[in-house]
């Protein structure tokens, strides 16, 4: 126990306000104004892996690490689709997960808002018009907003988040 | 190919003529493996004789050949590679199979008959398995008669009806999960029976995220295979990439430079990292000890941003190109790399004990999910998971590709199988790794990063072998018309991996799940295609 306290003491907050990232900070914290004002302080996000390659979810987890730290925005990822606001889907929707995410949104109560993120899910990769993909979350639900990358980094990630707050 | 590969095989080839299996040597095999054809009637009796000869089935697939269909499967014994093929007629497509004598065998089949139509005929388990709902039961996507871009836009419906394995008795209860997960993780379908809290049987229906990835690589170039193959699973964009570009450099006849090859392993040996560090703090997740997540967490995220700075993307998607790599790395990138590697080594140093003696940590991971090594050895089981189930084998060093013959690797064993032995068993292939950087960067010698390569020529073929974070990559590529891509099949280890995670999970508790399947992390991507 006295090893984990040493460590926590000695690495301190990483949890970026530091100049590297002031760009996040800022954009963080614009987006907690809006989230405050529009979701009482609390959005809540139900991921979907719509035909990912997977490297899309590597980053969107990165948004929990202690540099992002997202929740401290108000945003924070649900297990439930009862629970969410918003639809963060990726990949280009292969068909056999077509159905999965017409039900998981279904399931969300309204108002609810959908992102695409990511390259395939905006109908631009390197999967679109095979046979076994729709080719775009757009074919599939309505999107709000597609946010580019392949993969998104965490910091397009909060971009996006931002532009669909302030939209 | 040196001069002491090989060595077992005259004797496997005496075997196999004493038992009557008349064999032709393929001229055209696809380096480095050596290709013997087989009569169709005799595929089924075949992997009798190599496993009594100790060899270790590595893969199955086939391909469409000028009307016929062509079925290869690779097996390795020693470090060597040995590939064997026949073909059936298309209107009758059957022949026997390897999955009785190596179950291992037995997915790559069931993906072969859903996307060739092949049929294997004395299968113990002939379900469908890529298939869900997207195509009919006698289409075939890799025919050349299926359109690529498939038959419209129509809803596909969700795949009801998969008929389940079922435990039956008193108080036997079923639990589905998935596709879609509780956390931000790939989707997939587990089906348990229990009783109590105690798993009776667990089984995996994947499939969900195909994306016809066989068929989308033909055509393409080898650049546009490099892409591809960088996003078969996200997290082993280089190693995916190494393996698809060894084949065509070795197809058309390129040499890598020096400089290039050494890059190459210090991208792979650095995703390698980047892996084990984010899933040991999400296993010590799984189990409430968030401590380690964020800790983890934290070295991931700084070992990514020195990824992006240097090698211009944070996972190290495209870094590498036919004929070598794409960017070069000056002095100063040298510098930060070592210091790097200094900084990791003394953060883990310290991290790694307070792991080791948290006794809550130990409590739930030691004895969860423990997977024998004869359990491991039957179902082929590759890279960490079989190592920390005392299975000895690392291509780097028993395969020897370039340039990893020439460093001097730590090679990490465990044998106790449980979550607690794979996760020392990555904690110490972090140090090994930073081992091999070490060396790399203190070797690079000056010269050009990559060669331009020919196209190779129509009908040639190659096989890639990259020891990927996961384990063993193999994939096959062959050449059509103008060098480009007329069949592409990825192995990745998962496929051999993901069975282990429905045995292992045997008489451990539901709750337990999450961690002895983040323990084996399979990828999802890498298998659906
Ligand atoms: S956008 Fe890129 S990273 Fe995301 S799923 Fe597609 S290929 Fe993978």
């Amino acid at each position: 126990m006295r090893r984990i306290f040493q460590k926590i003491y000695e690495i301190g907050i990483v949890t970026e306000p530091v100049a590297r990232d002031a760009e996040y900070e800022r954009l963080g914290r614009e987006l907690k104004r809006r989230v405050d004002e529009r979701f009482r302080g609390s959005l809540a996000i139900r991921q979907v892996d719509a035909g990912s390659c997977n490297a899309c979810e590597l980053e969107i987890q990165a948004l929990n690490n202690p540099y992002y730290d997202l929740e401290r925005f108000g945003l924070h990822f649900v297990a439930s689709p009862r629970h969410a606001d918003l639809l963060l889907a990726t990949g280009p929707v292969s068909r056999h997960m077509e159905e999965a995410l017409r039900r998981t949104h279904a399931a969300m109560p309204e108002p609810r808002w959908v992102i695409a993120a990511g390259d395939c899910a905006a109908g631009r990769g390197e999967f679109v018009c095979g046979y076994a993909c729709a080719g775009a979350v757009s074919a599939v639900l309505p999107v709000d907003l597609e946010i580019p990358g392949c993969p998104p980094t965490p910091l397009q990630l909060l971009q996006g988040l931002l532009v669909l707050m302030n939209a | 190919m040196s001069q002491s590969r090989f060595t077992w095989l005259p004797k496997l080839l005496s075997r196999l003529a004493k038992s009557r299996l008349a064999l032709s040597e393929c001229p055209d095999a696809p380096r480095p493996a050596l290709a013997y054809g087989v009569q169709a009637e005799d595929w089924g009796r075949l992997p009798v004789y190599l496993q009594e000869q100790g060899c270790r089935f590595a893969g199955l697939w086939a391909e469409v050949r000028d009307g016929r269909l062509a079925v290869l499967a690779c097996v390795e014994k020693q470090g060597d590679y040995l590939v064997f093929e026949t073909e059936v007629p298309i209107a009758k497509p059957e022949l026997g199979s390897w999955s009785p004598v190596y179950p291992g065998a037995n997915r790559l089949e069931r993906h072969a008959r859903d996307l060739l139509g092949l049929v294997f005929l004395n299968s113990p388990d002939a379900r469908r398995w890529t298939r869900h709902q997207a195509w009919g039961e006698d289409e075939h996507p890799l025919r050349k008669d299926f359109p690529a871009e498939g038959h419209g836009s129509a809803p596909t419906p969700a795949d009801a009806g998969y008929p389940f394995e079922r435990v039956e008795g008193e108080a036997v209860y079923e639990i589905p999960v998935g596709p879609v997960h509780a956390g931000i993780i790939e989707p997939g379908h587990f089906r348990f029976h229990a009783l109590g809290e105690t798993v009776l049987n667990l089984e995996a229906r994947l499939g969900y995220v195909h994306k016809g990835i066989e068929k989308l690589a033909e055509g393409r170039d080898g650049a546009g295979l490099l892409r591809l193959a960088a996003r078969v699973s996200g997290d082993s964009a280089v190693a995916h990439a190494w393996a698809a570009a060894q084949a065509l450099e070795r197809t058309s006849g390129a040499e890598v430079p020096e400089r290039g090859l050494m890059l190459r392993a210090l991208l792979a040996e650095r995703e390698r990292i980047a892996n084990h560090l984010g899933d040991i703090g999400a296993i010590c997740n799984d189990v409430g000890f968030s401590f380690a997540h964020m800790q983890f967490g934290r070295l991931r995220e700084l070992w990514l941003r020195r990824n992006a700075a240097l090698f211009g993307h944070r996972l190290l998607f495209d870094t590498l190109v036919p004929g070598g790599v794409a960017r070069n790395l000056d002095k100063d990138g040298v510098l930060a790399l070592l210091a790097d590697c200094r900084a990791l080594r003394k953060e883990v140093t310290s991290l790694f004990p307070v792991l080791r003696d948290s006794q809550s940590l130990r409590d739930r991971l030691m004895g969860a999910g423990v997977l024998a090594k004869d359990q491991a050895q039957r179902l082929g089981c590759l890279g960490f998971v079989a190592r920390a189930s005392g299975i000895d084998y690392d291509l780097r060093r028993d395969h020897g590709y370039a340039p990893y013959e020439r460093l001097s690797l730590e090679h990490p064993l465990h044998q106790a199988g449980d979550v607690a032995a794979r996760v020392l068993q990555r904690a110490e292939e972090i140090y090994a790794s930073l081992g091999a950087i070490r060396q790399l960067l203190d070797r690079l010698p000056h010269g050009p990063i990559a060669v331009s390569l020919k196209p190779p020529e129509p009908g040639t073929r190659g096989l890639g072998l990259v020891d990927g974070w996961r384990g063993e990559i193999l994939s096959y590529v062959r050449f059509g018309e103008g060098g480009r891509v007329s069949r592409y099949f990825p192995r990745d280890p998962s496929w051999f991996n993901w069975p282990a995670l429905e045995v292992l999970i045997h008489g451990n508790i539901v709750p337990d799940f999450p961690v002895c399947n983040k323990s084996i992390n399979g990828s999802y991507a890498g298998v659906d295609l």
